[in-house]
């Protein structure tokens, strides 16, 4: 095969201005989508964090097993599962509302690991002292311990919320539209395979730049270790 | 027949369990085969790669780190894709299998080049000087001195992001590869019944579960000690 060949094959400039339109709403897709499951997580996993202070037996066990189990699944076995499987108990989702529930159960198992991590960093004192100025438990969590917490585990978020939107791609495998899901579509109109290589393109240009930060960040905190 | 016994009917039914409990098996070693493969062609090239950088030649590092950069950014299913669906443009057919175990160990080899090297750079220069003072060669120091205590302080970390990129093989599903998802779904399509995911589901608890568990164990036991 020809250079030519392969630059026709992979880099095709007619057929990336063809598939464009397309590529352009899966991109949008995949960015509403990330709004979406990242807020969602989140959520997720400031209540699972701030559960897991709670250290009655009664809470602490089903905590665990709850985080385990949706550690353990494969974020598309728990998508596929909620998408084909939920029809059959009579409840008919949609594709977003499959993923919707899927990213708020699985990265939500994430954030909070991440976050407890984060809380069980901030020492014992500081809940005290925020206590004996007169605040109440929920704001001293809220305005004392949080703040320092997600702070000490910034680049662990930052990685997980990376590996979220890099998660959303799974999506298509419940037809939605987002990026990969369209390129596919553009693939199997154009019989060309621009369409699949511009999406990883767009992919590595949007979160090569988190890659970047991250890196460093983890740099400073193996230096700052050390 | 009440709603709870339909639930039953639909999710546990013994029949269709009985029915499909070998295609299952049957995918529970594909997945375990195909998970070996990953874990062993991806870290030892990861590990390849960091001594590789150890060398520091710039050229070649800056070629290193936009590899691994390359691979943290792009979402393993799009990989996947690009090999499985876009290779054959180039002449070039992959197995769903090849595709999902070159893809994923790309994948691996990128994390797993950060978090040797990150073990690398952390131990403490003092130790490069006096092994080459005592007549070792460059080789050697690596080899005998620096790896060994590198390795051992990142294993914490770098048994947490093998299980998660493992856990990726179900993506091999999209691309028709009858491990446990494939299996299920490809039950559930012949027996309209949703039992084989359920399968499914529970052979992935039982495969990760444990795993899960080890990593936590193996993060307590090799806890960074300074």
């Amino acid at each position: 095969m020809s250079l030519d060949d392969f630059l026709l094959a992979f880099f095709s400039l007619d057929i990336l201005r063809e598939a464009w339109p397309i590529l352009w709403q899966g991109l949008r897709m995949t960015l509403l989508l990330s709004l979406l499951v990242v807020p969602l997580g989140l959520v997720g996993g400031v209540v699972l964090a701030l559960l897991s202070t709670v250290r009655h037996p009664w809470v602490a066990w089903p905590l665990m097993a709850w985080v385990d189990l949706f550690r353990a699944l494969p974020p598309l076995v728990l998508l596929v599962f909620l998408y084909a499987g939920l029809p059959f108990a009579g409840l008919e989702v949609s594709a977003v509302g499959a993923v919707a529930i899927g990213f708020f159960l699985n990265t939500g198992a994430y954030y909070g690991e991440v976050l407890r991590a984060g809380i069980e960093s901030v020492p014992r004192g500081q809940m005290e002292a925020a206590r004996s100025t007169g605040l109440t438990r929920g704001q001293a969590m809220a305005f004392v311990i949080l703040p320092q917490a997600v702070r000490n585990v910034l680049p662990d978020l930052i990685s997980n919320t990376l590996e979220v939107v890099k998660l959303t791609s799974i999506a298509s495998v419940v037809a939605l539209p987002e990026l990969l899901f369209q390129a596919r579509q553009a693939q199997s109109v154009t019989y060309n395979a621009t369409p699949i290589m511009a999406a990883a393109v767009i992919y590595f240009l949007l979160l090569w730049p988190v890659v970047r930060l991250l890196s460093r960040l983890e740099n400073r905190q193996l230096v700052a270790r050390g | 027949m009440s709603g709870w016994d339909r639930f039953l009917d639909s999710f546990l039914n013994a029949r269709v369990a009985w029915e499909y409990l070998p295609k299952i098996v049957e995918g529970f070693g594909v997945t375990v085969q195909l998970a070996l493969c990953i874990i062993l062609t991806g870290l030892a090239a990861g590990l390849g790669l960091a001594v590789l950088r150890a060398l520091g030649l710039r050229p070649l590092n800056w070629l290193i780190v936009f590899t691994v950069d390359l691979f943290r950014a792009l979402p393993p299913l799009v990989i996947i894709a690009l090999l499985y669906f876009g290779l054959p443009a180039a002449g070039l057919s992959l197995s769903g299998f090849a595709a999902a175990w070159l893809a994923l160990s790309l994948v691996l080899m990128a994390f797993a080049e950060e978090i040797f090297w990150a073990g690398i750079t952390a131990t403490p220069r003092g130790q490069w000087e006096a092994a080459r003072s005592t007549g070792l060669s460059f080789a050697q120091t690596l080899g005998w001195v620096i790896l060994p205590q590198a390795v051992r302080m990142v294993i914490p970390p770098l048994t947490n992001r093998t299980i998660a990129i493992t856990k990726g093989t179900a993506l091999a599903s999209v691309v028709a590869v009858p491990e446990i998802l494939g299996a299920a779904q490809a039950g559930v399509s012949f027996s309209f019944n949703p039992t084989p995911l359920t399968l499914g589901a529970v052979a992935y608890v039982v495969l990760f579960v444990p795993v899960v568990i080890l990593g936590r164990w193996i993060e307590t036991r090799f806890a960074w000690k300074r």
